[in-house]
């Protein structure tokens, strides 16, 4: 930076670093669009990031709580991703974990309340997914590599980019895990019962976390062989 | 003889990655090379060893119904169990932020190789499983430290193994899409699957 200059002439200076730090960028510049759809597709936080993993495996065997999950994550991160980025030049940065945790924990808290105070059922069936939302570490991941260096309106797109992004593996995950290990779809018997009286058994092992990995190894195979930038080189 | 039993339990019949998938993420994302593998193995090591027994400490003295008799008789009917979640995450995470600043300082190249994924040692959800395990199957102070030490080397085990069965993978012939991230579910799965044939072991 020419900081010569700018001493000399010290009247210009505020002009002059606000041009240069702050370039006012529309809301939906072409940049910000891409933050929010390259989550779907180039820059799936599953399939490509690797992030989120353990939680597709743990909430897939129904679409149900895959559902609920994925949207609850959507709400989680796009308000972590957001509050994060406002206090991201405030937060030092030898306690930042515990503060992106405590920021995290109380929105999950707060998302439980809500859904305690509005879907009761519901919330008692996930209330044990829904702590699990602490410990998911897309939300962490997107805050250590976005949040933290970035403004809150690029931040708060790319948390909903990749919250949506997450969702759509977990319902194309739980969508087959449903399907073909227990016969039913959002708890509606599909398969109808001439099968089973023809001798049509259920598949024990979708149910098992390892079925989730060759479901998602399979997801991985078709995305990247449409997407042939994605493939691993090395 | 009881220590030995739970370490062999929690390294191998019940172990965190194969047995019950937790903490994926980060032992697929970190298992491309043995190498960088056996630093995050011998980290989560180090963070399991240390948090086990210490929240078993903070669980023991300060969360369940009753602990906090010591300080004041009036207090003895209090119950904080509900914090447990949020006060495990604390310790957790001071404690791999303490890991972060020993790596960045000593071991610079494996801090660089390890990136984001040491941060993410926080949310590994085996750390948050490990305490959560252990206080669910009521171990002592001791059992607790065994027990933290075994799934550390559990983790340790399988991300070792899954990385060298990757760096062979490399010379297979293996369809373009499916390199890399692809068979590293794929092996994952079927490692998983060896695994339940421990399912009947008891010691």
């Amino acid at each position: 930076m020419s900081t010569d200059s700018t001493l000399a002439n010290p009247v210009v200076v505020p002009v002059d670093v606000a041009k240069d730090s702050a370039p006012k960028e529309p809301f939906w510049s072409p940049k910000n669009k891409r933050l929010l759809t390259d989550p779907f597709n180039d820059d799936n936080p599953i399939t490509v990031q690797v992030l989120g993993v353990c939680s597709a495996l743990a909430v897939t065997t129904q679409l149900k709580t895959a559902l609920v999950m994925s949207v609850s994550v959507i709400v989680v991160m796009a308000c972590a991703n957001f509050l994060i980025s406002l206090l991201r030049n405030t937060i030092p940065s030898r306690i930042r974990m515990i503060v992106q945790l405590l920021v995290i924990s109380g929105l999950v808290v707060m998302v439980d309340q809500v859904l305690k105070a509005f879907a009761y059922d519901v919330a008692r069936q996930l209330s044990v997914y829904i702590g699990l939302i602490i410990t998911n570490c897309i939300i962490m991941g997107r805050l250590e590599a976005m949040a933290m260096s970035s403004k809150p309106a690029p931040s708060l797109l790319d948390g909903i980019g990749n919250g949506v992004g997450y969702g759509v593996i977990l319902i194309v995950v739980a969508f087959f895990r449903e399907l073909f290990g227990a016969g039913t779809l959002l708890g509606f018997q599909v398969v109808p019962q001439v099968f089973y009286d023809m001798g049509y058994v259920n598949n024990g092992i979708m149910l098992t976390s390892a079925a989730a990995m060759f479901i998602i190894a399979i997801v991985i195979w078709i995305q990247r062989s449409r997407n042939t930038k994605l493939v691993d080189i090395s | 003889m009881d220590l030995v039993n739970i370490f062999i339990k929690a390294a191998f019949l019940e172990n965190m990655v194969l047995a019950y998938f937790l903490g994926m993420c980060s032992f697929l994302a970190v298992s491309k090379t043995v190498k960088t593998a056996f630093g995050l193995g011998i980290a989560v090591i180090f963070v399991l060893a240390i948090t086990a027994p210490l929240n078993w400490f903070v669980n023991t003295y300060f969360l369940t119904e009753g602990a906090l008799g010591f300080i004041h008789p009036s207090l003895a009917s209090v119950d904080l169990t509900f914090l447990q979640f949020i006060v495990f995450i604390a310790t957790i995470a001071s404690m791999v932020q303490l890991v972060e600043i020993i790596v960045e300082r000593f071991f610079p190249p494996l801090y660089n190789a390890l990136g984001i994924f040491l941060p993410l040692i926080t949310v590994n959800c085996a750390i948050l499983g490990g305490s959560l395990f252990l206080i669910e199957r009521e171990y002592a102070f001791d059992e607790s430290v065994v027990f933290g030490i075994g799934s550390g080397f559990g983790f340790f085990l399988a991300i070792v193994a899954l990385a060298s069965i990757r760096e062979k993978l490399r010379y297979s012939h293996i369809p373009p899409a499916m390199r890399g991230l692809g068979m590293a579910f794929l092996v994952t799965g079927l490692m998983g699957l060896a695994f339940m044939s421990f399912a009947g072991i008891s010691l």
